[in-house]
């Protein structure tokens, strides 16, 4: 059984067709990568999987998505828990302006633990899984806006896992850092699938076939090719595929 | 060319801060040689011409002022941001709302509290009608400063705060309020320095009894409206010269205030 399904969706911002029929099916434990032009509708599929396009007004959905085979677009579903479920990493590091223990125990708090020594441990726990312990340890008090920006982004990333998810959604996490932070948070990734199940938008080809199990390309709001990374790297099968990773386009 | 008009920057520059500093200057000089502690005594008589009745109704005002209009503002700010579907009907009209409030002259939102809260409430000159009157008065001020420090808060912050699952009251009251919070005073301070400097709009609503209010229902003059109706005497001038200073001191002191937590805003981010 897959972790995430995606079935027959489509998504308009009020007139604009943003997605076009999209299918797919999302592996537990597995790196899949979204890779295609600006604005092809990348983003907004990521952002569909936790509804954070609930915030974007004139934003409309059909069709199904399911989680562990329930639809998230229920009624009934609580978005609160879908998003403590499918945790969110973004573009550009956003760490709260709080201390960096703060910032880690924000998520936890709000799903109502507040024994300190429950924190301290989550806290520990979630920043040795965004590989940054070692790093700021003794800085926990430190106001996380006043550490370099990949370590911003593993806080982020710390943060995300500090609400125990199961899928982490991970919008371009690397575009905004320089190439050791963002070797480091490649190697974090192979690191996190261990445990969960990530969906990674990535504008950079070479990431998405180190990194990644499978991928999705995307050409103005349709998918074109799904399948295993190594495959369709060497041997694309649509036209549309090879133009792009072979740089003809993009 | 571009000498004169270096020139000519330079002057302005130069004559609106000369400016300022001669009038605070000419204040100092004339007013602090009258400055005694007599002035400071409880009651006021014509013999001591006390602003201590002043001052404490000038707290009292600015008090009960912030009390009435800072959640009024601050909600309205909050609504028009965080709440309120952009570009909608209801948006448009209470910026515009705000925009025309915040453009009408003080001596007549003044005739409005004399007619409406004075004769028609039948408050009579009171507290309670100057405190409601420069209420309105402020409100343009606190909500537009609000509003423009919740817009200063990134989305980013709040994204990251519904993305872990929070609700829409904590990620306000948690991530952006904080944020926001010294763009939010120091509208609040400039707003006690319009309130602390008023005198048309208070004339009549607060009247101008020179003994402490002492209740909602009593009148009372603020410091400002106790220099302006000294000097309209004519009898004391230099003692509304010593009036002066202190004012001005409270309202630099206020400006600074608003001007450090200013930064601090800046800086936050």
């Amino acid at each position: 059984m897959s972790k995430i399904s995606i079935k027959k969706m489509d998504l308009y911002y009020t007139d604009f067709h943003a997605l076009k029929n999209i299918n797919m099916e999302i592996q537990a434990n597995e790196i899949t990568a979204f890779i295609g032009p600006s604005g092809c509708g990348k983003s907004t599929l990521l952002k569909s999987l936790n509804r954070m396009n609930d915030l974007v007004e004139g934003c409309r959905i059909s069709g199904d998505i399911l989680l562990d085979d329930e639809d998230i677009y229920d009624n009934d579903y609580d978005v609160n828990l879908l998003r403590k479920r499918v945790g969110m990493v973004f573009q550009s590091p956003n760490p709260f302006p709080m201390s960096i223990y703060d910032n880690i125990a924000y998520g936890p708090r709000t799903h109502g633990i507040k024994s300190k020594a429950k924190l301290d441990e989550i806290v520990e726990k979630s920043l040795r899984g965004g590989a940054i312990w070692d790093e700021i340890k003794d800085d926990l008090k430190k106001n996380a806006l006043r550490v370099s920006g990949g370590q911003q982004q593993r806080i982020c990333i710390a943060r995300a896992l500090a609400v125990d998810p199961e899928v982490l959604l991970m919008d371009e996490p690397t575009s905004a850092l320089d190439p050791i932070s963002t070797a480091k948070i490649e190697d974090l990734v192979q690191e996190l699938k261990k445990k969960y199940t990530i969906v990674m938008v990535t504008h950079n080809m070479q990431q998405a076939t180190r990194v990644s199990d499978k991928t999705a390309f995307f050409l103005t709001g349709e998918v074109i090719e799904f399948g295993n990374t190594e495959a369709m790297f060497s041997m694309p099968q649509d036209k549309r595929t090879e133009d792009y990773i072979t740089g003809r386009f993009g | 060319m571009s000498r004169i008009t270096r020139f000519a920057v330079k002057l302005s520059a130069f004559l609106t801060f000369g400016i300022l500093f001669f009038i605070i200057g000419y204040i100092l000089l004339k007013g602090i040689p009258y400055i005694k502690p007599s002035m400071f005594e409880f009651e006021y008589t014509t013999n001591n011409v006390s602003m201590f009745p002043a001052i404490v109704a000038t707290i009292l005002l600015v008090g009960l002022t912030l009390l009435v209009a800072t959640p009024i503002g601050v909600f309205t700010g909050f609504y028009l941001v965080e709440y309120a579907k952009k570009g909608s009907k209801l948006v448009e009209l209470i910026r515009i709302a705000t925009e025309t409030l915040s453009g009408i002259p003080s001596i007549v939102y003044g005739l409005f509290g004399m007619l409406f809260f004075v004769i028609k409430l039948k408050f009579q000159y009171s507290l309670l009608a100057g405190t409601l009157t420069v209420s309105i008065m402020v409100l343009p001020l606190i909500i537009r400063s609000t509003e423009e420090a919740l817009m200063s808060v990134g989305n980013g912050l709040r994204e990251g705060s519904f993305a872990l699952g929070a609700g829409k009251l904590r990620t306000i009251f948690r991530v952006v309020l904080p944020v926001a919070m010294p763009g939010i005073l120091s509208g609040l301070i400039l707003s006690i320095g319009r309130v602390i400097g008023e005198t048309a709009a208070l004339m009549y609503t607060l009247g101008t009894a020179t003994k402490i209010p002492d209740g909602l229902f009593s009148s009372g003059r603020t410091l400002a409206l106790h220099m302006y109706i000294l000097s309209s005497e004519g009898m004391h001038v230099n003692e509304v010269y010593a009036t002066g200073v202190i004012l001005v001191i409270i309202v630099l002191l206020l400006n600074g205030l608003s001007t450090y937590l200013g930064n601090k805003l800046t800086k936050g981010r």
